[in-house]
């Protein structure tokens, strides 16, 4: 395949040779994989780092003596002061490791909402959030007798600062707010909503897992309470994310699991807890997925989010323009600023037909209601089919999955 | 129709499928079986008959008249409907007992198998589990609603 540079200063046939699993073919046809919104593929040198680490750096970290294990501690805590240095962190310790952002929206919802959820309060999201930002903060305005508000979804896929202002309100004690829309692409006014939450007292969660790998973040410059993103969707390996928590905020809150690390003392009388960040880091932790999300960051500073971005950016534009030429295509998600994520529908056709086919073309897509339930529900629809870019996609894959599509409908409508 | 066994109607959609030669063919006569199905009644299309999927949606009735079950489905996607009405056309008329023992090989047989994976979130496996419920429940005489 050969591999047009659209806009950006990077060589993408040579980014392209970093991924293995793009070389595949998928039913006798070349992979074209388009599902990055739900997953990136990994880097050589993000497998590398993994396997450097398991054939001859590995044993378990923290209050080892011996040699392996202080090694192994190095490259951790290592990753956490690299990670803490990419989003702008002000302390190392307000890196905490998660299996993702899941995990960490949880661990935030339990263990914040025990400090500081009461009864009658309000914690506010928008319509656009992926069930992970929606259940639980359902669960926990439960546990705490809270209120849960919604900031609705207009017919654009955004949502508007009047309303967003006329729903945080002074009871209003947690916004937690999907950054990008994994469903949509759309990306929120951030900034305006964090100014909205703090001038009513609230503390702010802003879920970054479609963010993180598309754009530059700073935490300090944001003033974000916390922050969450997943390592496999910025060409990092499963089962590792990040929270960032302010560092006053992080100490305010009780431990979320019991267990190893996370201690200073225990006795059967009365265990006392660990400083951040291993407070909040029970267990043994995903070592070796904390090395590789360490070389995924590694590898996407060395390219430049900003780089990134304006192929993405450059590959949506055109994707958009190539399929708006379809008949009976629609798109949903029509924000003026968005991520490469291409959500539609082909006339009346189900979006898991649009799939198999596209399937049996080798081209890899996501389809059905993305975990935005509520996002399909505003629309009507069942859910999408949804087309995601990253940064060594290439205006060719575009043209296939255009060809995909033009074959889907006439097989379907 | 009802003369035949399961294995015969299978074995005959088998040989139907046989004279396509790629994928595309396939699909087409699958889609196309889908659109021709007569839709479901819509007195049957309740939430209780609903199969839940996570992207197409199933709906499954089942009725039993001269000790023999006869099932009616629908699909709100077409290749999904396509193999929904497959699997009436080789279930459907045949005793409970037959059903609840049925071995359907035929997705394997016409290379549709990985439809029937329940990671594949259609509703199709939950689809089969419950026609072999429906069997199962009338095999045993029980009369009573099996739901």
């Amino acid at each position: 395949m050969s591999t047009e540079i659209l806009s950006a200063p990077i060589d993408i046939a040579q980014i392209r040779a970093d991924f293995p699993i793009l070389d595949i073919q998928i039913r006798n046809k070349a992979l074209v994989y388009l599902d990055n919104a739900a997953s990136t593929q990994k880097p050589k040198q993000v497998l590398d780092a993994e396997m450097r680490y398991y054939t001859t750096q590995y044993s378990n970290i923290h209050r080892g003596v011996h040699y392996l294990s202080q090694i192994g501690t190095d490259l951790y805590e290592k990753v956490r002061r690299q990670i803490g240095q990419f989003i702008g962190a002000k302390h190392e310790h307000e890196i905490i490791f998660t299996k993702g952002t899941t995990n960490a929206i949880n661990l935030v919802s339990y263990s914040w909402s025990s400090a500081f959820l009461k009864p009658g309060d309000e914690v506010v999201i928008t319509g656009m959030e992926h069930h992970s930002n929606i259940v639980p903060w359902q669960m926990a305005c439960e546990r705490h007798g809270a209120i849960l508000k919604v900031i609705p979804l207009q017919e654009d896929g955004t949502i508007s600062l009047e309303d967003a202002a006329n729903i945080i309100g002074p009871k209003t004690k947690m916004l937690s707010v999907v950054y990008v829309s994994n469903a949509l692409g759309t990306v929120n006014p951030v900034r305006e909503l964090i100014a909205l939450a703090h001038a009513q007292g609230a503390h702010v969660l802003l879920d970054a897992a479609q963010a993180i790998h598309h754009m530059p973040i700073d935490v300090q410059e944001l003033d974000c309470e916390f922050l969450a993103f997943s390592g496999h969707k910025i060409y990092g390996p499963t089962g590792i994310g990040i929270l960032y928590g302010k560092e006053d905020v992080l100490n305010a809150m009780p431990p979320f699991e019991g267990g190893g690390d996370m201690i200073k003392d225990v006795s059967f009388e009365k265990t006392t807890y660990n400083d951040l960040p291993f407070k909040f880091e029970a267990g043994t932790p995903n070592i070796a997925g904390v090395i590789g999300l360490g070389a995924a960051i590694e590898y996407v500073e060395n390219l430049g989010l900003e780089n990134i971005h304006a192929h993405e950016a450059a590959l949506l534009a055109y994707a958009t323009k190539q399929i708006s030429q379809i008949e009976g295509i629609r798109i949903y998600g029509t924000a003026p600023e968005k991520t490469s994520v291409l959500s539609f529908l082909l006339g009346s056709a189900h979006p898991y037909d649009v799939g198999v086919i596209l399937d049996n073309l080798g081209i890899a897509i996501r389809t059905g209601h993305h975990c935005t339930q509520p996002i399909m529900d505003k629309y009507g629809i069942p859910g999408t089919c949804r087309a995601s870019f990253a940064v060594y996609n290439t205006k060719e894959e575009v043209d296939v999955l255009i060809a995909g599509i033009k074959r889907a409908a006439k097989m379907l409508l | 129709m009802d003369c035949n066994s399961i294995n015969e109607i299978q074995d005959q959609i088998i040989e139907d499928f046989e004279m396509f030669e790629d994928w595309a063919d396939k699909y087409e006569f699958l889609i196309e079986l889908g659109k021709t199905l007569p839709p479901m009644d819509e007195a049957h299309k309740t939430e209780e008959n609903r199969i839940h999927g996570c992207q197409s949606k199933v709906w499954l009735h089942a009725h039993m008249a001269d000790d023999k079950l006869t099932f009616d489905a629908d699909s709100d996607a077409f290749i999904t409907k396509g193999i929904v009405g497959l699997l009436v056309k080789i279930l459907s008329g045949h005793t409970p007992k037959e059903i609840a023992e049925a071995d359907l090989y035929f997705l394997k047989g016409i290379g549709l198998q990985e439809h029937l994976s329940p990671t594949r979130a259609n509703g199709l496996t939950s689809m089969v589990k419950q026609m072999k419920t429906y069997g199962l429940a009338f095999d045993s005489k029980n009369t009573l609603n099996p739901r």
